[in-house]
């Protein structure tokens, strides 16, 4: 048990350099921008009728005179108390507006990595079992064409068929417009079509990556003494079990893949999201509501990570055993 | 039986031709692209205009041809920039070991924990956005898989006893690198360098589409499906089914193409 503790203590430091890294970064990049934070957020003409004074109290105010060093320290200063800044766009504080912004995407963001991650194994189990047979070149080429689609291009391609079309589903946002208190009912239907375009996207990955598991297991050995042997049921006993691994880190590594799928998509459905609003801050130069959304990402994929190498531990006991010897 | 060997070979060759002539016709059409003729506009597609006319009186077919030659010139450039990060990385990863190996490695894994579409937007916002913006923004976030790769790869080479020997027999560093290491990894880098391709311009496209990609008076796929989204509920389906059809027709053709390239290259797999 302790070096369970160790283990995890041991990824945590891991994971928070990495925080700092990605923060740093990001910090670095947006420095490096043209974006003036005096015309991105005064606008040109406001600018050109300020007095000088103004303009070097504003400068002062956003610190465009003070060094990337000073300004980075000061931000990670207040963001380890909780204060990320306050978004230039929305004018709330940014834990606020990701706050919200997540709990709309966390619908998307959660179904479409369920069904994607459950139709992936799926399609990969059945393509690797009935390899080279016509199952097998159907899943594969399906994977092909799909990781060779845009996402947001499926997107439009779901929103004509589905919305314009047929008419059956809304064109965009999260609820109906005007809705104050929107039912459970009228928030899928909304979510219905990002959820589908991000698990169409997301499964293939998955998939094709499991069939290749699927095969290797069944060129093994031990599968081939298990025929010997005249075994029944070996999909379910051996290759199922082999596989839960890789299908672990597959699973858990597609959060990146699924957050930044939405990204597109939500910008596609006008879907009030974390992706529409990294879009929008972006374009509008709002750094710091970009700067905390990174590294919110960030978080959320690296915690992915993490989670997926402690459950290796509880799938697999030779990893168990292994952690404690070692 | 059938010759997979030659079969793979003959399908290289028809689909380097194939993307060669769209490059080529689509450098040729970026004048046609950009022309307006506004005594016909709004055409839905029809024999003298296959791909259909868009509210501006432009031909989609030479805008979709001159948007998949910018693609796949983009794809190009950020695939190979990229590979040769990876390459050089991934080398140096594994042969000086120490705190190289682990700085590169945190490397890699800073650059994956991101998502990509995101980390492009930022480097595409530092570099100034347009075209050098969206190009450094692929090529520098499309390396860690193939670099951690090439470690693998060439941290399993040091450890083959015919390399060690040639080390203990006195040859130079330099030697073991061109004559020993180089020929084991070209085939794996070839097939990863080809299977950057689609990724390389589905990002681009993306990126372009969300509006920090290549600036809107250039005929990009992203530019030209993000201009149809509003003509979209109005029922202009032409706008943004063919450039899209086309633009998944040759990624799959540069996937396919690395597909069929890692099996020939993977001497276990050749005949399969």
């Amino acid at each position: 048990m302790r070096h369970r503790l160790q283990f995890t203590a041991k990824k945590l430091i891991r994971m928070a350099l990495l925080l700092l890294g990605v923060s740093l970064t990001a910090f670095l990049l947006m420095d490096a921008s043209p974006l003036d934070p005096l015309q991105t957020n005064v606008g040109q003409t406001a600018l050109g009728s300020m007095s000088s004074e103004q303009i070097a109290r504003l400068e002062e105010y956003w610190g465009a005179n003070t060094p990337a060093a000073e300004r980075y320290l000061g931000w990670l200063g207040s963001a380890l108390r909780g204060d990320l800044g306050v978004s230039l766009l929305y004018r709330r504080p940014v834990p606020e507006v990701i706050g919200q912004r997540l709990a709309n995407s966390l619908w998307l963001l959660v179904l479409a990595w369920a069904l994607s991650g459950a139709a992936g194994l799926a399609l990969g189990v059945l393509a690797g079992a009935s390899r080279g047979r016509w199952p097998d070149r159907l899943v594969r080429g399906w994977c092909l064409l799909i990781s060779s689609t845009p996402a947001f291009w499926l997107a439009l391609l779901l929103l004509m068929v589905f919305a314009v079309w047929l008419k059956v589903l809304p064109v965009g946002l999260s609820v109906p417009i005007g809705a104050a208190a929107p039912t459970l009912a009228q928030r899928l239907r909304h979510a219905l079509l990002p959820v589908l375009t991000l698990s169409i996207t997301g499964a293939a990955n998955i998939a094709l990556h499991t069939r290749e598991k699927v095969v290797d297991v069944l060129d093994s050995d031990y599968i081939l003494f298990a025929r010997a042997r005249g075994e029944k049921h070996i999909l379910r006993r051996h290759v199922l079990r082999n596989v839960a691994l890789p299908a672990i880190t597959l699973q858990f590594g597609s959060i990146g893949e699924i957050v930044g799928g939405s990204v597109v998509v939500e910008q596609v459905f006008s879907y009030p999201g974390l992706g529409q609003a990294a879009v929008a801050a972006g374009l509008g130069g709002d750094m710091p509501l970009l700067l905390g959304i990174t590294v919110i990402t960030a978080a959320l994929v690296f915690g992915g990570n993490l989670v997926a190498d402690l459950l290796y531990g509880v799938v697999d006991p030779r990893i168990r055993r292994g952690a404690a010897r070692g | 039986m059938k010759n997979r060997r030659k079969n793979a070979l003959i399908l290289l060759f028809f689909a380097c031709l194939l993307l060669l002539a769209i490059t080529l016709a689509g450098g040729a059409l970026s004048e046609t692209a950009s022309e307006t003729n506004f005594a016909h506009k709004n055409l839905s597609p029809c024999p003298a205009y296959p791909f259909g006319i868009d509210w501006m009186g432009r031909d989609m077919l030479a805008r979709t041809l001159a948007g998949l030659s910018l693609s796949i010139r983009v794809g190009g450039l950020t695939a190979c920039v990229s590979a040769a990060i990876a390459l050089a990385l991934g080398t140096a990863c594994a042969l000086s070991g120490g705190w190289v190996d682990d700085l590169i490695s945190w490397l890699i894994d800073l650059v994956m924990g991101v998502p990509h579409i995101l980390l492009i937007i930022l480097i595409s916002l530092a570099c100034g956005q347009g075209f050098w913006g969206v190009t450094a923004g692929v090529a520098l976030t499309h390396w860690p898989s193939l670099a951690r790769l090439v470690r693998g790869e060439v941290i399993q080479l040091c450890a083959a006893p015919w390399f060690r020997m040639s080390r203990r027999l006195g040859v130079s560093r330099g030697q073991l690198l061109r004559d020993h290491l180089l020929p084991h990894l070209l085939p794996q880098f070839l097939t990863g360098l080809i299977l950057q391709f689609p990724h390389a311009i589905l990002h681009e496209a993306s990126v372009t589409f969300l509006g920090f990609g290549l600036p809107p008076e250039k005929p990009a796929i992203g530019v030209i499906l993000e201009e149809s989204m509003a003509y979209l509920t109005t029922g202009r389906w032409w706008l943004a089914l063919f450039p899209g059809l086309t633009l998944v027709a040759v990624v799959a053709l540069f996937a396919l193409m690395g597909e069929r390239l890692r099996l020939l290259l993977a001497p276990a797999s050749a005949q399969d």
